[in-house]
């Protein structure tokens, strides 16, 4: 199960890296959602995955499953959200202000 | 009870810039809570020094969960110095940007956002957890975001684009080392993780997760990785500048001297080296920089990749002498970096262009100006009495007994360079032909260098009193260097 994952989370970069070096700002911004999406999945492989039930006192189960991996992935999700949610509103204004979403266009001049 | 004192640094500016947030359209009101704010955090941490000092490490376990189950803060001498040292220089930058900002930006936001920015620096520099620096260094990045388009200029635009794009991009190599270091030796708690790592060993593996880690890093702290900062750094207004220049390359400083000294220590051959091969084309990179622009922001921006390059060739050479070479001079550095980029503000401010070539003679019109610059230079360059020379005498004598020749020679013309490169600014700008007579120069606003005046009054007085401060830096280095000191702080309980 695990290797499915990792192989997953390789095909996941793949596409995600090709999204982020493209010259579209919104394919970028949809390739670091991607890319997060990616370590996230990495991250909760690293952990083991299913290898015992909920990791509560007083159950009787002989293995627990490490529940840290998956505190961390919440906190990097949340983080994640917030980025992509501030970077969508500065590519919007860069948008309006600059009138281009092309990132070789944006690259400008010094003398402005 | 006394370890609580410990969560303040970062609690105090998240709570005060909440409250802010109420007060927007006070820009007044909100500057002078915000200093307040940054006075006593600095106050904390002066105490807290003290502290640490008579007593060793001190930790605080949140909600009573004992290392290495639970998130702590440790304060160690090396952390609470830096904590002490930025919110100075945070205060300092805030007092500029009451004188002298618009009032459109005090009004959006800007005092707010300072302050989480400074929580996120804060709680970095305090963090015993290596997940918690991820989220300390997001904090501090997504201020940073806010405050790199706060001012809404086409040209901060483009450049935050960039910035935001470039930090994703770390944040993932962060998260990606930090998940295969957890898969590999089971927690995230640093002290534990420097224990593990000596139990086994670094093992090839751990080397090649460590130099991930330094990828990361060296992306925030710009050591070699700095194609991002001149851009970014010399965009926004220049208070911000002045604080991205002063704070935010430290932090992935502080992250790498803590990492590398603290769990990756044992394969020095090769991580170590790796550093010091990185700081050495920082230098020339950044040295190269300097010298070759004619806009003066631009000239400030590689002046920090410089100053980076020469504190990780410290680290390279990692002896102890090396080490508080190199606090000394993160400390120097905060100081006189902010100190330039406020003077370079205001004379940008004063003659309504950043270019040299537009602007002469400005020490007969402004000549306190002109001479601050002259004692922001020589401190930037290394000069005695002043805060930049102790660290880089540590620095170059450790390398000489190091025989590390070649990182000796390049720290020792970088210095050469900075000071051609601000040399010329000083010639250029301050000396020649008054363009402008007396009649006719932009009055300079009342106050408006108190602040840089009282940074001036800083870099001297750490110059001339490093002898007070020398118990404090050999204790922050005789902790990075020993790193079993703070390994029994925190865990000695449980072994």
């Amino acid at each position: 199960m695990e290797s499915l994952i990792i192989v997953l989370v390789g095909v996941l970069t793949t596409v995600a890296i090709y999204l982020v070096l493209s010259k579209n700002v919104v394919r970028v911004i949809l390739g670091t959602a991607i890319l997060s999406h990616a370590v996230h999945l990495l991250i909760l492989s690293m952990g083991g995955l299913k290898l015992g039930t909920v990791p509560l006192l007083g159950e009787e189960a002989v293995k627990y499953v490490d529940a840290l991996p998956q505190a961390l992935i919440l906190t990097a999700i949340v983080i994640s959200f917030a980025v992509t949610a501030f970077i969508l509103v500065l590519a919007y204004r860069a948008y309006q202000e600059l009138g281009t979403d092309n990132l070789g266009a944006m690259r400008g001049s010094d003398d402005e | 009870m006394m370890n609580n004192l410990l969560v303040l640094p970062m609690l105090l500016p998240i709570i005060v810039g909440v409250l802010l947030i109420f007060l927007r359209t006070y820009g007044r009101i909100q500057a002078w809570i915000s200093l307040i704010a940054m006075a006593l955090t600095a106050s904390i941490s002066g105490f807290l020094l003290q502290q640490v000092q008579m007593d060793g490490i001190i930790r605080l376990d949140f909600g009573g969960w004992e290392p290495p189950f639970g998130i702590l803060f440790v304060a160690d001498s090396f952390a609470v110095l830096l904590v002490l040292t930025s919110s100075i220089v945070t205060a300092i930058c805030l007092s500029y940007a009451l004188i002298s900002t618009s009032k459109e930006l005090q009004t959006m936001y800007f005092y707010p956002t300072v302050l989480f920015l400074i929580a996120g620096v804060n709680g970095s520099f305090l963090t015993g957890d290596l997940f918690n620096l991820f989220v300390c260094f997001e904090v501090m990045l997504l201020s940073s975001y806010v405050l790199l388009t706060l001012g809404n200029s086409k040209r901060q635009l483009r450049e935050a684009i960039k910035y935001v794009s470039i930090n994703i991009v770390s944040s993932w190599f962060f998260l990606v080392a930090l998940a295969f270091l957890y898969g590999a030796v089971g927690t995230l708690n640093m002290a534990h993780l420097a224990d593990r790592v000596a139990e086994v060993g670094q093992t090839p593996l751990l080397t090649t997760i460590s130099i991930v880690f330094l990828v990361v890093f060296s992306l925030k702290a710009g050591l070699l990785l700095y194609f991002w900062l001149p851009g970014s750094y010399s965009s926004p207004p220049i208070v911000t500048s002045a604080l991205f220049g002063a704070l935010l390359t430290k932090v992935g400083i502080y992250a790498l001297f803590r990492v590398f000294s603290l769990i990756f220590h044992h394969q020095p051959e090769i991580t170590h080296t790796i550093i010091g091969i990185m700081a050495a084309l920082t230098l020339i990179g950044g040295s190269l920089g300097a010298i070759s622009f004619n806009d003066l922001r631009s000239i400030a921006a590689y002046n920090v990749v410089v100053a980076v390059g020469f504190i990780l060739v410290g680290l390279a050479i990692a002896t102890p002498a090396a080490i508080e070479g190199s606090i000394y001079y993160i400390i120097h550095d905060m100081v006189a970096k902010a100190l330039l980029f406020l003077l370079i503000g205001t004379m940008i401010t004063l003659s309504g262009t950043s270019k040299m070539a537009g602007m002469s003679g400005l020490m007969k019109n402004y000549p306190l100006l002109g001479w601050s610059f002259f004692i922001a230079m020589l401190s930037l360059a290394g000069i005695p009495p002043l805060s930049g020379f102790i660290g880089k005498v540590l620095i170059s004598s450790a390398a000489i007994d190091n025989g590390s020749y070649v990182l000796l020679a390049l720290s020792l013309l970088s210095s050469i360079f900075v000071l051609y490169s601000l040399l010329r600014v000083f010639k250029n700008c301050f000396w020649g032909e008054t363009i402008v007579s007396k009649e006719e120069q932009l009055p300079l606003r009342r106050g408006v260098l108190i602040p840089c005046l009282v940074l001036v009054g800083l870099t001297i007085l750490i110059g001339l009193g490093t002898e007070s401060m020398s118990p404090y830096v050999s204790g922050a280095a005789e902790t990075l260097v020993n790193p079993s000191i703070y390994i029994d702080a925190i865990l000695g309980k449980i072994q």
